[in-house]
C-alpha cells in the first residue's frame, strides 16, 4: 500500500470531505420521507415535502447520466394526479355538497349496479382525489430523488455476496431500459436515412425487432465480457448450503416486505409489524452470514458509512417521527365540506428536518460534481460510434 | 505460452469449419499480430485462447488449446480469467459498471483479490494507461480512445499473463491509436505480458509485432512466423509493405523508418517524374454551408463553418474524435438542425423536410451500418430498399453485388462481416441515387481489399456526378480517395485544400507512402506503381 498523501493524513474530519454519500443512506432517507408522505393528505405538507426533496436533489445531485431522472419522475407524478382526478370525475360516487359540473350520465346495465359513469362532479370529491393523487406523486418523487442522488448500480455494489448474482442480474437488467430507449431514438432517426417518416406513431412500426435484436446482441456481448473477466467464478459450494442460503434470504426478505406493509398501513394487525420485521431481518442476516463464509469475491473501495450517513438516515426517520405528533385533522384535512387545510407547526418542523441532508451530506467531489463544458457530451445518437 | 494443437472449430449450423487443423505456438512475452481478411476466422482464433470458443459461442472444438498449461477444454473462460485478459471489439459493450475505477476493479472483485492489492493495482493501471485524470468519470462520458484504454486496463488489473485484443484501434483517431499502441508495447516490454491482437489497420501495428499469424480464408492453412517473412505474401498488407513488395526491397521493411532507408534509390528514380494529378471533373456546387453553427447538448459542436462541395468531388473530413465531423455530416443530411447559418444541399435545406425528399438529395451511411438495416434476411432488406427508393426491383441487390460479391440472400444482416454490412448499408442508401453520398467512418472493420473496393465504387459515383463527403480517421483511405481534405478542430475548419497538399504538409495526416517518399508528393502505392510500370 502506498503511504497516504499528507493532506489525507492531517484533515481532521474525513467524513465531511468531498465524496459521494453511501447510496443506502440516500435510499434510507428517501424511503423515510416517502413513509412520512404516505401518512398525510394535507396538500400544503405534501408540497413542502416535495420542495424539501427537490432542494436536497438540487444541492447534492452528481453530474452523471442517471441524475437527470428527477424531472422524469416529476412528470410521472403529475400524470398520476391527473389520472386520479379524471378517473374520479368519470367514476366517482357523485356525493358532495359543492357540485362543480354535471357530466352526462352513461346508463349502464343493471349487473353493473355499483358502477357509475358520468353524473355530477363535486368539489369535495375532486379535492379528495387530488390530495390522494398528490400523496402518490410525492411518494414517487421520493423514489425519483433517491434515483437521482445515487446510481442504482452503486446501490447494488455493497450487496452481500449471498445475493451477488441476483444483484448482477439486476444490474444488467437496469442497463437494458436506457439502452433500449437510446436505440429506439437512434433507429427512429435512422429511418430518415431510408426516406421513411421519423415522427408519429407510424415511425415506431417495425422498430421492435431491431431494438430487441440490438439489445440481445449487447447482452450477449456483455455476458461474454463478464465471463471472460471471471464473473461467477468461486469455490464450489455444496448444493445444500446453497439452498439454505437462498431459502434464508428469500424467506426473510418476504417477511421484511410483509412487515413493512403492516407498518405503513395503520389498519393492519400490530403483530404483523415489528415482530415480523425482526424475524425476517434475522433470517436475512443469517443467510448473508452463511453466504459471506463461502467467499470468492472481494469488494473494491466500499463506500464508507460514517456519521453523515447516520445523520441523513436520521433526518428521514425524524421526519416520520415528528409528523406523527400532528393530529389527524391536521394531517387529513376535511374535503367534505371543503376547507382550507391547516399548516401544523409539527409539519413545518418535519419538513425542516427532511431538508437537513442538503447540509449534512458531504459536498460532491469536484470532477463529477460540477457540470462543466469540459465533460464531453454524450455521443451523437445516430452517427457516432456506439 | 499459448499452444494450439491440431485445432478445428466448427460453429453450430455451419457445414465447414472456420479453423481447420491449426497448429500454432506463441511463446511468452511476444506481441503477436493476427492478420487476415474480414470473416477469415481471426476473431474465432482469438476467442479460442480464453475459451469463449466453444464454451460461450457453442460449436465443436477438435484438438487442444493450452494456455499456460491449462487446457480450454476443462477450463471455462471464467476459470482462465486470471491468465487471459480479453478485450472485445466494442469497449462499451463489455463495460459492466459505471465509472472508470469501478470498471478497472471489476475483474479483480470477481477473482477475489485482496482489497489492498486491488487498490494498488488500480492505481498502477491508472498511471500505466494515463487514465488518472478521468478516474471518477462515468464511462459514457469518455472519448473512444479513453474507453479503449479503460477496457484494456480492466483486463490488465487481474494481472493476466496473456492479453488478447480484437481490433483495439479500429475506432480510434490516429492520436488515440498511438496512445493505445504505446500502452500495449509498454506492457510487452516492461511487464512481459504476451499480447495477441487482431487488427485491420496494419499500418499502425505491424512494426511493433514480434510475430505475425496469417489466417487465410475459412479452413485454410494458417501461417505463422517473423513479420517480414509472413507479410511477403499476405493478401492484406499496409502501404509500406506494398511499396516494399513493389520495389523488391529485402528484407521487407515494416516501418516507415526502415522503408525510408531502403527508398533512397526509388526516391532518386521518382525525382524526375511528377505524380499524376487527379482527373476530377468538377460540376456545379451541390453543398453550400454558410456560417453554420450547431450545438450538441448545449455544447457548441460547429462554430461559424463555411463549406462548399461540388459535384464530382470527394471530400474527406478529418480531425480528432469529437472535433465535429459527425455533427457536420448530420447537419448535411438533415438529421440535426443548425442554430444559425444557411444549409443548402442540392437546392434546399435538409432539416425538417420530408425524409422521402431528403434521401434523394443526400444519403448518409452511419458509422453503425446496422442502424439502417432492419430486415431479417439480405434479400428482404434489398427489396425493401428498392421499395423505399421507388427504384427498379433488383437495384439494391445489383449494387450490393458490386460492393461485396457473393453475399448469401438468406443471411441475417447482423451475421454479415463488418465489411459486408457496410456494403449492404451503402447499397441501401445508394438505391435512391442521392446527389450527395455521406459516409461516417466507413472503414471500420474493412480490410485492404474491401477498402480498395470502396474506393473504386466511390470513384465511380463521382464520375456519375455525385458528390461524396466522408468523415474518417483513416489517412490511407483519405490519401487514396479524396480530392480534397477538410480538417476540423473544435468545430472549426482549420485546413481545407487539395488532398495532396494537406496530406503531405502535415505529419499527422500523411499516409505512409508520403512519409517514405517525402519531400516528393506521392500519396499512394498505386501512383508509384503506375510510374514504375510505364
Amino acid at each position: 500500500m502506498v503511504a497516504l498523501p499528507p493532506d489525507r493524513a492531517v484533515v481532521t474530519t474525513p467524513a465531511r470531505q468531498p465524496r459521494l454519500l453511501h447510496p443506502a443512506a440516500w435510499w434510507g432517507w428517501a424511503t423515510a420521507v416517502a413513509i412520512a408522505a404516505s401518512r398525510t393528505t394535507n396538500p400544503i405538507v405534501l408540497l413542502l415535502l416535495v420542495s424539501a426533496t427537490a432542494f436536497v436533489v438540487a444541492s447534492r445531485r452528481p453530474a452523471s447520466p442517471w441524475s437527470r431522472s428527477y424531472v422524469v419522475f416529476l412528470r410521472i407524478g403529475l400524470l398520476a394526479i391527473g389520472i386520479r382526478i379524471v378517473l374520479f370525475a368519470l367514476l366517482g360516487t357523485g356525493a358532495g355538497t359543492h357540485v362543480l359540473v354535471t357530466l352526462p350520465k352513461v346508463p349502464l346495465p343493471h349487473w353493473m349496479a355499483g358502477v357509475r359513469l358520468g353524473g355530477p362532479v363535486s368539489l369535495d370529491g375532486v379535492l379528495a382525489a387530488a390530495y390522494d393523487g398528490m400523496r402518490l406523486a410525492v411518494i414517487l418523487l421520493c423514489v425519483g430523488a433517491a434515483n437521482t442522488l445515487t446510481s442504482p448500480r452503486r446501490l447494488l455494489k455493497p450487496l452481500p455476496s449471498a445475493v451477488q448474482e441476483a444483484g448482477v442480474a439486476i444490474t444488467v437488467a437496469l442497463s437494458f431500459a436506457p439502452q433500449a430507449v437510446a436505440s429506439v431514438s437512434r433507429l427512429r432517426t435512422a429511418r430518415r436515412l431510408r426516406g421513411r417518416p421519423d415522427t408519429g406513431i407510424r415511425s415506431l412500426r417495425g422498430l421492435a425487432v431491431p431494438v430487441l435484436e440490438g439489445a440481445l446482441e449487447r447482452s450477449v456481448d456483455l455476458a461474454a465480457a463478464m465471463d471472460a473477466r471471471g464473473f461467477g467464478r468461486r469455490a464450489a459450494t455444496p448444493a445444500r448450503l446453497r439452498l439454505l442460503i437462498a431459502g434464508c434470504v428469500i424467506l426473510g426478505g418476504t417477511a421484511v416486505a410483509a412487515s413493512s406493509y403492516a407498518l405503513i398501513d395503520t389498519s393492519a394487525p400490530a403483530a404483523l409489524g415489528l415482530p415480523l420485521l425482526v424475524a425476517g431481518a434475522a433470517l436475512v442476516a443469517a443467510g448473508f452470514a452463511a453466504g459471506a463464509r463461502r467467499g470468492g469475491r472481494t469488494r473494491y473501495r466500499p463506500d464508507p458509512w460514517r456519521w453523515p450517513e447516520w445523520l441523513v438516515v436520521g433526518a428521514g426517520v425524524a421526519t416520520v417521527v415528528v409528523l406523527a405528533f400532528a393530529t389527524p385533522s391536521e394531517l387529513f384535512p376535511s374535503t367534505s365540506p371543503p376547507r382550507v387545510p391547516d399548516l401544523p407547526l409539527t409539519a413545518l418542523l418535519a419538513v425542516a428536518v427532511a431538508v437537513l441532508p442538503a447540509f449534512v451530506a458531504p459536498p460532491l467531489p469536484s470532477p463529477a460534481g460540477r457540470r462543466t463544458t469540459s465533460v464531453p457530451p454524450l455521443r451523437d445518437p445516430v452517427v457516432a460510434t456506439r | 505460452m499459448i499452444r494450439f494443437d491440431d485445432v478445428t472449430v466448427t460453429y453450430p449450423d455451419a457445414t465447414t469449419p472456420v479453423l481447420r487443423n491449426v497448429d500454432l505456438t506463441i511463446p511468452e512475452g511476444e506481441l503477436c499480430l493476427v492478420v487476415g481478411r474480414t470473416g477469415s476466422g481471426k476473431s474465432t482464433l482469438l476467442r479460442c485462447i480464453n475459451g469463449l470458443v466453444p464454451h460461450f459461442t457453442g460449436g465443436t472444438l477438435g484438438g487442444h488449446v493450452i494456455v499456460d498449461g491449462r487446457d480450454t477444454r476443462e477450463h471455462r473462460p471464467r476459470d482462465l480469467a486470471d491468465i487471459v485478459g480479453f478485450v472485445g471489439q466494442e469497449p462499451l459493450a463489455g463495460f459492466v459498471t459505471d465509472t472508470v475505477e469501478d470498471e478497472l476493479a471489476y475483474g479483480m472483485e470477481s477473482l477475489g483479490v485482496a482489497p489492498p492489492t486491488m487498490r494498488r493495482r488500480v492505481e498502477e493501471t491508472l498511471d500505466l494507461l494515463g487514465l488518472a485524470e478521468v478516474r471518477d468519470r462515468p464511462l459514457l462520458s469518455l472519448s473512444a480512445g479513453q474507453q479503449q484504454r479503460v477496457a484494456i486496463g480492466a483486463a490488465l488489473t487481474a494481472s493476466p499473463r496473456v492479453l488478447v485484443l480484437d481490433e483495439p484501434t479500429s475506432a480510434l483517431d490516429p492520436g488515440a491509436a498511438e496512445d493505445v499502441l504505446a500502452a500495449l508495447t509498454r506492457l510487452v516490454h516492461d511487464i512481459g505480458v504476451t499480447v495477441v491482437l487482431a487488427e485491420h489497420r496494419l499500418e499502425r501495428v505491424v512494426q511493433y509485432a514480434d510475430r505475425v499469424v496469417h489466417v487465410p480464408a475459412p479452413g485454410g492453412r494458417i501461417e505463422s512466423g517473423a513479420p517480414a517473412h509472413v507479410m511477403q505474401t499476405t493478401p492484406v498488407a499496409p502501404p509500406v509493405v506494398e511499396l516494399g513488395r513493389l520495389a523488391g526491397w529485402s528484407p521487407l521493411p515494416l516501418s516507415v523508418r526502415d522503408a525510408r532507408r531502403a527508398a533512397t534509390s526509388l526516391r532518386q528514380r521518382l525525382s524526375t517524374v511528377q505524380p499524376p494529378s487527379p482527373d476530377a471533373v468538377r460540376g456545379d456546387t451541390v453543398i453550400r454551408l454558410r456560417n453554420i453553427r450547431a450545438s450538441y447538448d448545449g455544447v457548441p459542436a460547429l462554430r461559424a463553418l463555411d463549406l462548399s462541395v461540388a459535384r464530382g468531388e470527394i471530400v474527406a473530413v478529418m480531425g480528432r474524435n469529437g472535433a465535429g465531423k459527425s455533427t457536420l455530416l448530420s447537419v448535411i443530411s438533415g438529421l440535426r438542425p443548425v442554430t444559425s447559418g444557411i444549409v443548402d444541399v442540392a437546392g434546399d435545406v435538409t432539416h425538417g423536410r420530408p425524409p422521402r425528399d431528403v434521401v434523394r438529395r443526400v444519403g448518409l451511411v452511419p458509422s453503425e451500418p446496422v442502424d439502417v438495416l432492419w430486415a431479417q434476411r439480405v434479400d428482404v432488406e434489398c427489396s425493401d430498399a428498392d421499395r423505399d427508393a421507388s427504384a427498379d426491383a433488383g437495384t439494391t441487390r445489383k449494387l450490393l453485388d458490386r460492393l461485396a460479391p457473393g453475399v448469401d440472400d438468406a443471411t441475417h444482416p447482423r451475421d454479415l462481416s463488418e465489411g459486408q454490412r457496410l456494403a449492404l448499408a451503402l447499397a441501401v442508401v445508394l438505391a435512391s441515387t442521392p446527389d450527395v453520398v455521406a459516409l461516417d467512418e466507413p472503414t471500420r472493420g474493412l480490410d485492404y481489399p474491401a477498402k480498395q473496393q470502396l474506393v473504386t465504387i466511390l470513384r465511380d459515383l463521382t464520375r456519375s456526378h455525385h458528390a461524396v463527403v466522408l468523415a474518417t480517421h483513416d489517412v490511407e483511405l483519405a490519401a487514396e480517395l479524396a480530392d480534397r481534405i477538410v480538417v476540423l478542430a473544435d468545430g472549426e475548419i482549420v485546413a481545407d485544400g487539395p488532398a495532396r497538399d494537406i496530406a503531405v504538409s502535415s505529419p499527422l495526416f500523411a499516409p505512409q507512402v508520403a512519409k517514405i517518399l517525402a519531400p516528393q508528393p506521392w500519396l499512394t502505392v498505386g501512383d508509384v506503381a503506375a510510374v514504375l510500370a510505364g
